[in-house]
């Protein structure tokens, strides 16, 4: 009876696997797979002027690379996202990694609140964030103002977010500063995953903190620096969200601000007097994909390949 | 020998709590600023934006313009429903498929598996001017439903992998013994699915945070008065009520306190699956 069992439900065929499938699938597929195939084409098509549209081939990529109307703020904008990546990276992480460190330490008391209050940020939206950050460095209400000067450094204040030099960098901090949860919480598990044993061993062999800390816990979460990397690099093309809530579409002042996502916006939707332009958007969006896939790529290839991961 | 003892009994333990301590005001004090600030006079909010709201300062007036001002308690609706479907219809068709691929040994699995595993590092955003088409055509535009569409669509791929991971260590000789008592495919799959519950809990708090965030498709998709999401309701009101502080600090608040209220509930739960999803 047993043996008999499974060669006998091996031949009706498998409908139970379709209806497990079907439902995601299609949602996925519709509303994700093929938006984005759909997009891709799109930005391969130009309004006609018969209305419709007609196949161009490559030339919105050119035209958006090259022409002078589009091509300073399509190159303006991907520097601005490299610039907001960079940050994230010098600031972010590291900052990510020290409090995952010093949360990891043993025999840290009040851990758990701690882990919870770091991570409150990152739970908040964009918008609230964007705007608590307006308020908060506002010289109308003089938070920063006051904060800088109690500590001496009253001289060194200036309305940040209106400045072109220093909004874009300004944007990022904030950014950061919601963020640095992910980082953390990535670090804090793969430090904590670091078997005890190991640790103990180096104390009693006589090394420091710090030389147990760059010596083995640092390597053995390279794989992690990866993948926070990576996720670093894809959620910096969804930055939309904060600019518009403090900059407006046009990421102001003067563009100083305006990255992929809103100069992606503002083109394919239209902003106040502009028109929307849906191909050039998609063929943003198809910009922006051949980008993160760039990235992606690189990840895997010249990354995870090359990096030594130790069992543990 | 003194300095020695000092060192290791004084600063050591201490100098983790004082870098700790002082991050934790950084990344809190901004939001208690806030919500202790809407607590309080117009006056107040200037004179001594520092100070807790005390009896000669408490007023609550922003909440009340709030109140008359706007639709809030519409837009928490709207996003209520919004994450709720989304969130069912992701737990459920994603544990179905998770199931599926877990479990079965069918041609393509693989490939199902990477396919479905692509949206994990593909913005859905990007696709956008395609699903502005789609749900014009679908009749859809100023619908909850197109938000849940898409919503559901974006968070199915995290969901699948994860639960996918979870569903593998549910042991065969379990579902072996349900299929020699006779039970049905549909009916192993219920038995296990209570199996996975922590697993499931943990990816919707993490599926919740960015349908409940977004800005992206409520500005797009559904703008409407009476579609309008929390987060696009408080972007849109907080800009045009900009001079009036009270409003502002208040609405800011009414925004923020579901997320945080939910979130002390589950900081726990998310936080273990936050650490325990990337341990693999």
């Amino acid at each position: 009876m047993e043996k008999k069992t499974p060669s006998r439900r091996r031949k009706p065929f498998p409908t139970h696997i379709i209806v497990f499938l079907a439902p995601a699938t299609i949602i996925y597929t519709v509303f994700m797979i093929y938006p984005l195939l759909d997009s891709l084409r799109l930005s391969l098509y130009a309004p006609a002027a018969s209305g419709g549209e007609m196949f161009v081939g490559l030339q919105n990529y050119i035209t958006l690379l090259t022409d002078e109307l589009w091509s300073p703020r399509f190159w303006g904008a991907l520097r601005h996202n490299f610039v907001f990546f960079a940050i994230h990276i010098l600031v972010q992480n590291p900052v990510g990694l020290l409090l995952a460190a010093l949360l990891s330490s043993r025999r840290l008391r009040w851990r758990a609140t701690y882990r919870t209050l770091l991570f409150t940020p990152t739970m908040l939206s964009f918008v609230i964030v964007g705007f608590i950050w307006q308020l908060i460095l506002s010289p109308l209400w003089g938070i920063a103002g006051t904060i800088l000067h109690t500590v001496g450094m009253g001289q060194f204040f200036k309305p940040w977010l209106g400045l072109e030099s220093t909004a874009l960098v300004t944007l990022s901090l904030i950014s950061v500063w919601q963020f640095v949860g992910i980082p953390m919480m990535l670090f804090y598990a793969a430090l904590l995953a670091i078997p005890d044993e190991l640790i103990e061993a180096a104390y009693v062999d006589g090394a420091t903190g710090w030389t147990v800390f760059w010596r083995i816990k640092f390597p053995l979460i390279l794989p992690t620096v990866g993948i926070v990397t990576i996720l670093t690099y894809v959620g910096n093309f969804n930055a939309f969200d904060l600019i518009y809530t403090t900059q407006s579409a046009l990421a102001g002042p003067n563009f100083s601000t305006d990255i992929l996502g809103t100069f992606f916006y503002r083109t394919f939707f239209g902003f106040q007097l502009q028109l929307g332009n849906p191909t050039m958007g998609a063929t943003i969006a198809g910009m922006m994909f051949l980008i993160i896939l760039l990235g992606v790529l690189l990840y895997l290839f010249g990354w995870q390949r090359r990096i030594q991961v130790y069992e543990i | 020998m003194k300095t020695k003892w000092f060192y290791t009994h004084i600063i050591q333990p201490l100098a983790p709590h004082l870098v700790l301590l002082a991050y934790t005001v950084i990344a809190i004090f901004p939001v208690v600023l806030i919500i202790m600030n809407s607590l309080k006079s117009r006056k107040a909010i200037f004179a001594h934006p520092f100070q807790p709201p005390l009896p000669g300062t408490f007023d609550l007036v922003g909440y009340e313009t709030v109140a008359q001002r706007s639709n809030f308690q519409w837009y928490f609706a709207n996003s209520l429903v919004v994450t709720l479907v989304a969130m069912f219809l992701i737990l459920f068709t994603g544990a179905m498929a998770a199931y599926a691929l877990s479990e079965y040994k069918f041609p393509g699995n693989t490939l199902m598996g990477l396919y479905l595993a692509l949206g994990i590092m593909i913005p859905i955003r990007l696709g956008t001017v395609s699903i502005l088409r789609l749900v014009v055509a679908m009749k859809l535009i100023n619908t909850l439903t197109a938000l849940i569409l898409v919503y559901t669509a974006m968070g199915l791929p995290l969901a699948i992998f994860v639960l996918q991971q979870f569903m593998r260590q549910v042991p065969r000789e379990l579902k072996d013994a349900a299929r020699v008592d006779g039970a049905s495919e549909y009916r192993i799959f219920w038995l296990v699915l209570p199996l996975v519950r922590p697993a499931v809990a943990t990816v919707a708090v993490f599926v919740m945070i960015p349908i409940w965030n977004d800005l992206w498709f409520p500005l797009i998709l559904a703008p409407g008065e009476s579609t309008k999401t929390v987060t696009l309701g408080a972007q849109q009101f907080l800009g045009q009520f900009v001079s009036d502080w009270n409003a502002v600090l208040a609405s800011l608040t009414l925004a923020m306190l579901p997320i945080l209220i939910l979130y002390v509930i589950f900081s726990r739960q998310l936080i273990r699956g936050l650490t325990a999803g990337a341990v693999k």
